[in-house]
């Protein structure tokens, strides 16, 4: 039916545009926010010990709740079912992962009906290895220092454990092509040389196998760094598109150095489209891959500003950004939110990639270390990311091992704390209370 | 051409890999250089798809729906459909007898005809700077599939082979109404006759079937698609392009539905000349949403779903329909950055050399500070994979957005891209058909301005190669890279061609 046209506002925050006067985003028509999937999801894991799931299960939480999927896993058995209910229905939650053998059909099937009574999705996730070295890799990886084995030396922890295994594996009955033909599954095979994939159900079990058969376990290094130190760094402006200062070409040739002095095997090295990086990385003296995806957050009618002359010009801007750092976004320019989006085939293809270098900028740099370091939406656009700092990610165990690097050649600061006062009318010194220096 | 994921296509010589790199090299590192080959097989390595599966399964669907997702991400990719070789070689399709297993003769043609097959694959991977080449074949049996492996281990590609197994008789039996019966071979034929001799023709297959195997062959690379789409058994991804089929494969089905495109109605910004912008509808702009939204009405449509941009135009059109929509960024127009809002009579003005190189390639001029259509296609492409997940959608976007997802449904070129007609206030209706796409033009009769600007008759060409300023480098970042890493450009990128380039 036609409906008569009510005005539009755009809201202050996100720049949506909304009929009548900025209503909340739930009870719009339109929504902006992806449709990800219709109903609650649970993300159920099936297999024996030292499979991998419990790995696979806090990658795939953690790049979920990245993309905006509000995801939580559980790791327990008994009263995991009550807190998932409660975890979709009181805490708005779209997935929770169910981290479990789940190893009987008898077990599934309390599961599903559990879920079909209350309209939950279900889909599975098998990890299914019979590579022995494989096993063992994992279990001195990640299950010897579990407190069950603080008093066993390595040898009989790891019989120990190898004997656990034993007991579920007598009865285990893996998904079955033809019994669980009516379940929707992903069965994996030997860290991914195989997947058998049944009755992909919609588009947030499409983004998860996706993104299942892109991960991989070789170890390897992914190394983030800023540009060097650019002329407008050095101005205290944002944004813009200019080169780098002296000092910046200095780190550039240090960078260069401390490269070649980690003797890393294939190394790909990653630049964004803009001038700065690119400068940085040509001292590398080896090819690289230009990704306009990489290119840092437009700042929109803000561009090339210094602080000074945003809270100037756009006093309420400046105001709702300290706000709400994360969603707020510049006018005719993007947000943080936006940013993740841009970049989430970035991180699908370090996923798929070994050794890497990616040369960036604050913001994107933030937005990806929060992603290898699994930090909230709320964390992420205050994360540290100085100048002339390399960080060098290595995956361990469920996690990600840090390593800072400055490479000692100076450069301004251009990180921005969080003044005290972001309200709308506060006065002009409390909102530059925490401007860092510049020229 | 060197496909790299979501960047910048680097151009290096096409001489990356394959044989024309030994020859770079002197005689003292060939050999090694050669075994470093055979055992690192880079990614940037052509890449060979190799349907699998017996007639009526939707091979050549696949195919050439493959073929036009990777063309149109900018992966030169091209198909050889072997049956279309065997049509020229013999004129004349006389009946199933032809493909019987025992019939020397016809064994004899099918296999010259393969081979003839592989041959012009040959050539478009290793001389014509393809990347992908789709051969599209029964390939039923393990001893075919290893004279192709062993071809592309020659010439130094890569194998993935794309299996599709279906038992469906109603999938089975469409298929053959849908393509067969209008194929040459069945012209002199009524449907009853065709039907017929495409099932003996089928049957002729059968015996010789042998599936790929997850044991026999676990060191292949492949994906096994069941039934349409409801399982797939996925082997050895071994690089991001394959991780990127498997991705599109999983994605697409054959449900039959309608995908509408139209823009926002006319904008205040439309009736001024001004390009971009963030405006809201005119009064005839309002008059289009509300006869869209009867539009949409009277079509019926089962479970539509309507996308926008966020921008204020589409959002206006959208909300006249009084369903709920959804706000797509990725849909939004393109950026003409510092020309953004001005008339195209005042680009000529201010910024006459980027108003030139714009008609000189449409397609890959990026405005200063803004996109160009490639990069508009490439962060449109969530959406066309999303597009095709689902069924019944009413895209709601500007003219530039909408060029490059109609060129994706109707296989456009990158050089007709930007030209393609996208009237305000019509809606374009897609529906599958066979191999392609069908396409309704459904203008609804509300006033608008034109604002489609055709490609100018007189077209400068490139002489030579001026100095050019620091800024417009930056624009266009150097595309060609060596192996060795230093910036080597023999050929200077459009946007250094300056001077006295006036239209």
């Amino acid at each position: 039916m036609y409906t008569e046209q009510k005005e539009l506002t755009q809201t202050p925050l996100l720049k949506i545009w909304v009929p009548g006067m900025g209503s909340s985003l739930g009870q719009r028509r339109g929504s902006s926010r992806p449709q990800f999937t219709n109903c609650p999801t649970m993300i159920v894991m099936v297999g024996l010990p030292a499979r991998g799931k419990t790995y696979i299960s806090k990658k795939l939480t953690r790049y979920l709740n990245w993309i905006g999927v509000p995801t939580q896993g559980e790791a327990c058995a008994s009263n995991a079912l009550k807190d998932i209910a409660n975890y979709f229905t009181k805490e708005q939650g779209q997935v929770a992962v169910f981290d479990a053998t789940n190893t009987t059909r008898e077990r599934r099937g309390v599961i599903i009906s559990f879920a079909k009574e209350r309209g939950y999705k279900v889909f599975f996730i098998e990890s299914v290895c019979d590579d022995p070295e494989i096993i063992e890799a994992n279990i001195m990886q990640v299950k010897l220092s579990s407190p069950d084995y603080e008093n066993y030396n390595k040898e009989a922890a790891l019989v120990d454990f190898l004997k656990r295994i034993d007991c579920y594996k007598m009865s285990y009955v893996p998904l079955d092509e033809e019994k669980d033909r009516h379940l929707a599954f992903i069965k994996i095979f030997n860290v991914g040389s195989r997947y058998l994939v049944n009755r992909v159900q919609d588009h947030i079990q499409s983004r998860i196998v996706y993104y299942l058969m892109n991960i991989h376990v070789t170890p390897r290094s992914i190394y983030l760094s800023r540009h060097g130190e650019s002329e407008l760094n050095l101005l205290g402006r944002i944004g813009g598109d200019s080169g780098l200062s002296s000092q910046g070409q200095k780190y550039a040739k240090a960078l260069a150095e401390f490269i070649r002095g980690q003797a890393i095997k294939n190394l790909k090295v990653w630049t964004s489209h803009m001038k700065r990086t690119i400068q940085t990385a040509e001292a590398l003296g080896v090819p690289y891959e230009q990704w306009k995806a990489l290119n840092e957050i437009d700042a929109g009618v803000c561009e090339e500003m210094m602080y000074e002359e945003i809270q100037a010009t756009h006093p309420e801007e400046f105001a709702l950004r300290d706000q709400d750092k994360y969603r707020y976004r510049y006018p005719k320019g993007e947000s943080y939110e936006d940013l993740v989006h841009r970049l989430e085939p970035v991180i699908m293809e370090l996923e798929r990639q070994e050794n890497v270098l990616v040369i960036c900028h604050q913001a994107v740099m933030r937005c990806l270390l929060a992603y290898f370091l699994d930090k909230s939406a709320d964390d992420l656009p205050h994360l540290k990311c100085p100048l002339h700092t390399v960080l060098k990610l290595t995956p361990l165990a469920y996690g990600c091992k840090v390593e800072s690097f400055y490479l000692n050649i100076q450069a301004v600061n251009t990180h921005r704390d969080r003044p005290t006062n972001v309200n709308i009318a506060r006065k002009t010194e409390e909102a530059l209370q925490t401007v860092p220096e510049h020229l | 051409m060197l496909f790299t994921p979501y960047g910048v296509v680097i151009d290096s010589t096409p001489a990356v890999c394959g044989k024309n790199i030994i020859v770079k090299h002197c005689f003292f590192y060939e050999l090694l250089f050669f075994f470093f080959f055979l055992t690192v097989c880079m990614t940037n390595c052509p890449t060979l798809i190799v349907t699998v599966g017996l007639p009526a399964r939707g091979k050549t669907y696949i195919s050439k729906k493959l073929t036009r997702y990777l063309n149109w991400i900018d992966v030169p990719t091209k198909e050889f459909n072997v049956g279309q070789y065997r049509r020229e070689c013999v004129k004349i399709y006389k009946s199933f007898e032809f493909f019987r297993p025992d019939n020397e003769e016809g064994l004899k043609i099918r296999k010259q005809c393969a081979l003839a097959a592989l041959n012009d694959v040959r050539q478009f991977l290793t001389d014509e700077g393809g990347q992908v080449a789709v051969f599209d074949a029964t390939n039923t049996t393990r001893e075919r599939r290893e004279t192709i492996i062993r071809f592309a281990e020659q010439n130094g590609f890569k194998v993935f082979f794309v299996e599709s197994v279906c038992e469906d008789p109603d999938v089975i039996a469409e298929n053959i109404v849908q393509v067969k019966l209008g194929s040459p071979d069945y012209t002199h034929c009524n449907t009853e006759e065709a039907v017929a001799d495409f099932m003996k023709r089928i049957k002729c297959y059968e015996n010789s079937y042998q599936p790929l195997d997850e044991e026999l062959d676990r060191d292949l690379s492949f994906i096994k698609i069941i039934d349409v789409g409801r399982r797939y058994l996925v082997n050895r991804v071994q690089d991001h392009i394959q991780s990127r089929i498997v991705y599109y494969l999983m994605n697409i089905h054959i449900t039959p539905r309608s995908i509408y495109l139209c823009r926002h109605g006319e904008s205040d910004l439309n009736i001024k000349g001004r390009i971009g912008g963030d405006s809201g509808l005119s009064a005839r702009g309002k008059e289009f949403a509300k006869a869209l939204s009867q539009f949409i009405q009277s079509q019926n449509i089962r479970d539509l779903k309507v996308w926008t941009s966020q921008m204020k135009r589409t959002i206006q059109t959208a909300e006249a329909l009084g369903v709920p929509y959804e706000q797509w960024k990725a849909l939004n127009e393109i950026d003409a950055g510092v020309c953004e809002e001005l008339m195209y009579e005042e680009i000529q003005q201010r910024y006459p050399q980027e108003f030139a190189l714009r008609d000189q390639d449409k397609y890959r001029y990026r405005y200063p500070k803004g996109e160009s259509y490639e990069d508009l296609v490439q962060r449109l492409e969530p959406v066309i994979m999303e597009l095709e997940r689902q069924e019944n959608v009413l895209v709601i976007c500007h003219q530039a957005v909408m060029r490059c997802l109609l060129a994706y449904f109707l296989d456009k070129t990158a050089e007709e891209l930007p030209y393609l007609k996208c009237t305000l206030h019509t809606v374009l209706k897609l529906t599958p058909m066979a191999y392609g796409c069908k396409v309704e033009s459904v203008c609804l009769n509300v006033d608008a301005v034109n604002t489609h600007r055709d490609r100018p008759s007189v077209r400068l060409t490139n002489t030579h190669p001026l100095s050019m300023s620091v800024s417009l480098v930056v624009k266009k970042p150097p595309r060609l890279l060596s192996l060795k890493g230093k910036c080597a450009s023999p050929e200077p990128p459009l946007s250094q061609v300056l001077g006295s380039l006036m239209i």
